[in-house]
């Protein structure tokens, strides 16, 4: 009963998105109040409707409910709570439904918040918003329901992916996804706003908290990801460019560039027929990352089962939805007043940058990407690896993250860069230390270790420093200077905390691709291995078991200078329903680095096993900086200048309105 | 062309653009990358000799005649390779299966510390270092797994990783129709 209760919910939803998606157009056209604030009211009713079907969904999981056919060949009744509630999105029906979820979350809270958004662009959003709900519930309904019942129902599940049961990886779909939809409303305000043919200061205002929450969703979505990668699939690697994982990474680098170019148009009202156009993209990217992951076009690791119907169905989506804001773009960008005009050398020219090199960097990973796809047409097949991107990726990291530091010590309109740098003097000690320090504890080689210390702690330094010089420490009294910092808008330190962030994320990224140890061996009872200085001892393997695997894990006792400083517990398991086997890393972290062990099979003389072990310098950080990333862009947005209001031009002349300060 | 003009049609070109991408998509799903090209099913395997990596036996089109096995396209910088190497190992020790493997655009040294690192399920393996080899067995992505029978002929390919249902249902029932 409850299964059909969700999926009439959905079908509920359906029309309730038929009417957001039609009404608040035609009242924002002829300023019909009642019409326009239907899509408010439909927008609510979406949210309740699909947290209803999301509920039943998951309820038929929790009883482990196997007549509805998508518990039965994603769960089983052995399987822990954790990644019974986490199955439900762990396949693509289910997902597609999270998906709606996040959709119908976000709805309703354009509709509830941004009071101060003109009614006629508000029920426009709403209307967009609309309309994508309608494409994807049709798309759930049609191709990928999940409330099938099957007949007659079997005594248990298939079980989840065992990869894919793990707590990392429970909680990384919901935040990739929170990203990824949190997109659409900056494409529906870029739709709005090309079909009002009006952006203003305030327009970047509106659209730029809906940007922060996606991206800081994405960012930690993306980490969570790569961190599972890490640790469960056994060697330590955290980024692949595998396809799936490209196609989450083109969203966040666009996100990231329309996050600066939104304030140019919010402080300058400059860039905006660029901005306006990255919004759409961003969207579009996150759409087409659905599209690539679900229609099977391009083979990965990640790959959902492949269903040709609704490759096409997606495919559908897609050209509407991007054809639709790109031809809207076309017709009616030219309707869009050009602002203020800025000398290279500024804030504003630093920020042109920025958009110019992470756009740069999305083209060459969606080059990347398609490529395959592309040659395969005219019937040439190839493959792109990690070698493309490795290679071509630093060409324009390394600009980026110089000019990072940079940036936010420009004033706007235009700036003296001989001075500033001058003033970022501190920045560059710091970085000649670190690269000394780097040196000392690894040497000269590889080279590319040093440049990429050196600009992590450039891009760390500078970003603290950047409120330090404004704060005046040092230079004024320290109480003074402490109230000055509190002051400061949240936005300024967001900025600051974000990039030390990305600082902390690129030095574990170096760390860990350049100095990482590996030892592989055979170990029998009793043998001691050494790496990086750890004694390793392996004292015991024993079988045990879990819920639903049995496993046999091994114990390390680790020492440092003859001291136990830790014991890992690597294990092998295998899953009998899903037969498959994975390996549980065990790591032992100091924060500056990992001692990672795995334990592989029993060696072909059955004396000992095969034993990895590795040591990860700085790993943690890519995780840590994340973190600090998506902190920074929380405090951004907590920023109550994005809850304030733009002072709005009237009509009629009034004297002119202060600027912010900034 | 007047600016005005200029300028409204570089506001198209991202449509147009666009548009370009959405015709290879729609072309794309037309070529089911799982498919080999039907005409390489049953054809003998293209003629090659490759080198061993590290000095270890090298693979070349005569080794694949004469007993039925698989060749595994795989390379130490693909994850996917990472997910089904434990599979090979086990097919190779346990079900005696004779596995040949294809490195595919690698470094010899970093193609063997893959194999030091994971186990090696290979009889032997070639060293396709500029991916010629591939190319002619129709390689679109790694890993992929080709089915060859006692002549020699091409009869299965698998692209992706194996899963273990793919190695139930298809693998090793078609190995031993195969042997037969």
């Amino acid at each position: 009963m409850i299964p059909e209760i969700g999926h009439y919910a959905l079908v509920l939803a359906l029309l309730l998105a038929i009417i957001q998606g039609t009404l608040p157009f035609a009242g924002a056209a002829r300023r019909n109040v009642a019409w326009m604030e239907a899509g408010r009211m439909a927008a609510y009713g979406q949210l309740g409707l699909i947290t209803l079907a999301f509920l039943a969904l998951m309820w038929a999981y929790v009883v482990s409910d196997f007549s509805v056919l998508n518990v039965v060949e994603n769960s089983h009744s052995q399987k822990p709570m954790l990644y019974k509630v986490a199955g439900v999105w762990g396949n693509h029906e289910g997902s597609m439904l999270l998906w709606i979820f996040m959709l119908s979350l976000f709805g309703a809270a354009v509709a509830a918040f941004g009071r101060n958004i003109p009614p006629t662009l508000k029920a426009r959003v709403l209307g967009v918003q609309g309309l994508i709900g309608v494409g994807f519930l049709l798309f759930i309904l049609a191709t990928s329901n999940p409330f099938i019942r099957i007949m007659p129902a079997p005594p248990d599940g298939n079980d989840l992916n065992p990869l894919l049961q793990d707590p990392g990886l429970a909680f990384h779909p919901p935040f990739l996804y929170l990203g990824y939809v949190g997109f659409s409303v900056a494409f529906s305000f870029a739709v709005g706003a090309l079909i009002e043919g009006r952006v203003d200061p305030a327009w970047g205002r509106w659209v730029r908290p809906w940007t922060l929450v996606a991206w800081s969703s994405l960012t930690l979505g993306i980490a969570m990801g790569s961190w599972w990668a890490y640790y469960e699939l056994g060697w330590g690697g955290w980024w692949f460019w595998d396809p799936v994982e490209n196609a989450s990474l083109m969203p966040w680098l666009a996100g990231t560039a329309l996050l600066h170019s939104a304030i140019v148009v919010e402080k300058r009202d400059s860039l905006k027929t660029w901005t306006i156009l990255l919004a759409v993209l961003t969207f579009s990217l996150s759409l087409m990352g659905t599209f690539l992951v679900r229609s099977g076009v391009l083979t990965s690791v990640h790959a959902f089962a492949v269903d040709p119907r609704r490759g096409v169905a997606i495919l559908a989506l897609l050209g509407l939805a991007t054809g639709g804001g790109l031809l809207l773009f076309a017709l009616r960008a030219h309707t869009l007043k050009v602002g203020g005009l800025f000398a290279p050398i500024s804030r504003e020219g630093a920020l042109v940058l920025n958009n110019l090199l992470l756009s740069v960097s999305t083209a060459v990973v969606l080059i990347g990407t398609l490529m395959p796809l592309v040659l395969d047409v005219f019937g040439h097949k190839i493959s792109v690896g990690a070698p493309y991107f490795n290679t071509i990726v630093p060409f324009l990291a390394v600009p980026l993250v110089l000019a990072m530091a940079v940036g936010p010590f420009l004033p706007w309109k235009r700036a003296d860069l001989a001075g500033i740098m001058g003033r970022l003097w501190v920045a560059g000690i710091v970085t000649v230390a670190a690269v000394m320090v780097a040196l000392w504890a690894h040497g000269v080689k590889p080279v590319m270790a040093l440049v990429g210390i050196g600009l992590a702690a450039w891009a760390f330094a500078g970003a603290l420093w950047e409120i330090a010089d404004r704060v005046k420490l040092f230079r004024i009294p320290l109480s003074d200077s402490l109230s000055r910092a509190g002051g400061l808008p949240r936005g300024a330190w967001g900025t600051s905390v974000a990039h030390a962030g990305m600082g902390i994320a690129i030095a574990g990224m170096v760390g860990t691709s350049f100095w990482l140890t590996e030892d592989v061996r055979v170990m029998a009872l009793g043998d001691k291995a050494t790496v990086a200085g750890y004694e390793l001892t392996l004292d015991k393997v024993a079988p045990d078991k879990g819920p639903n695997y049995t496993t046999e894990m091994g114990f390390f006792t680790v020492r440092v200078d003859g001291r136990v400083i830790a014991t890992l517990t690597p294990e092998r398991r295998w899953y009998p329903v899903a037969r498959m086997q994975t390996t549980e890393a065990a790591i032992h972290t100091t924060l500056v680095s990992d001692l990672y062990a795995v334990l592989g099979e029993p060696s072909p003389d059955g004396k000992g096993w095969v034993v990895r072990l590795y040591h990860h310098p700085l790993v943690p950080w890519i995780w840590l900086g994340s973190v600090v990333m998506v902190l920074g862009g929380l405090l951004s947005l907590s920023d109550r200048r994005l809850r304030v209001g733009v002072p709005q031009r009237r009509a009629n002349p009034v004297p002119p309105t202060m600027q912010p300060a900034e | 062309m007047s600016p005005v003009t200029k300028h409204r049609l570089l506001l198209l070109l991202p449509f147009t653009i666009f548009l370009v991408l959405l015709a290879y998509f729609a072309i794309g799903l037309t070529h089911d990358p799982s498919k080999l090209p039907s005409t390489m099913i049953d054809k003998p395997v293209p003629v090659f000799d490759l080198a061993g990596i590290d000095g270890g036996p090298g693979l070349a089109s005569t080794d694949l005649t004469g007993k039925v096995q698989l060749v595994n396209v795989f390379a130490s910088w693909c994850a996917p390779c990472r997910v089904e190497h434990p599979l090979l190992v086990r097919l190779a020790r346990e079900e005696g299966i004779v596995i040949r493997g294809l490195n595919y655009k690698d470094k010899p040294e970093a193609a063997q510390a893959f194999l030091n690192m994971l186990g090696n399920p290979y009889t032997s393996v070639g060293a396709d270092k500029d991916g010629r080899v591939g190319i002619n067995f129709g390689v679109y992505g790694v890993p992929e797994t080709y089915v060859i029978d006692k002549a020699g002929r091409i009869r299965y390919r698998h692209v992706g990783p194996l899963m273990p249902q793919d190695v139930e249902n298809v693998i090793l029932p078609m190995l031993r129709e195969l042997a037969k």
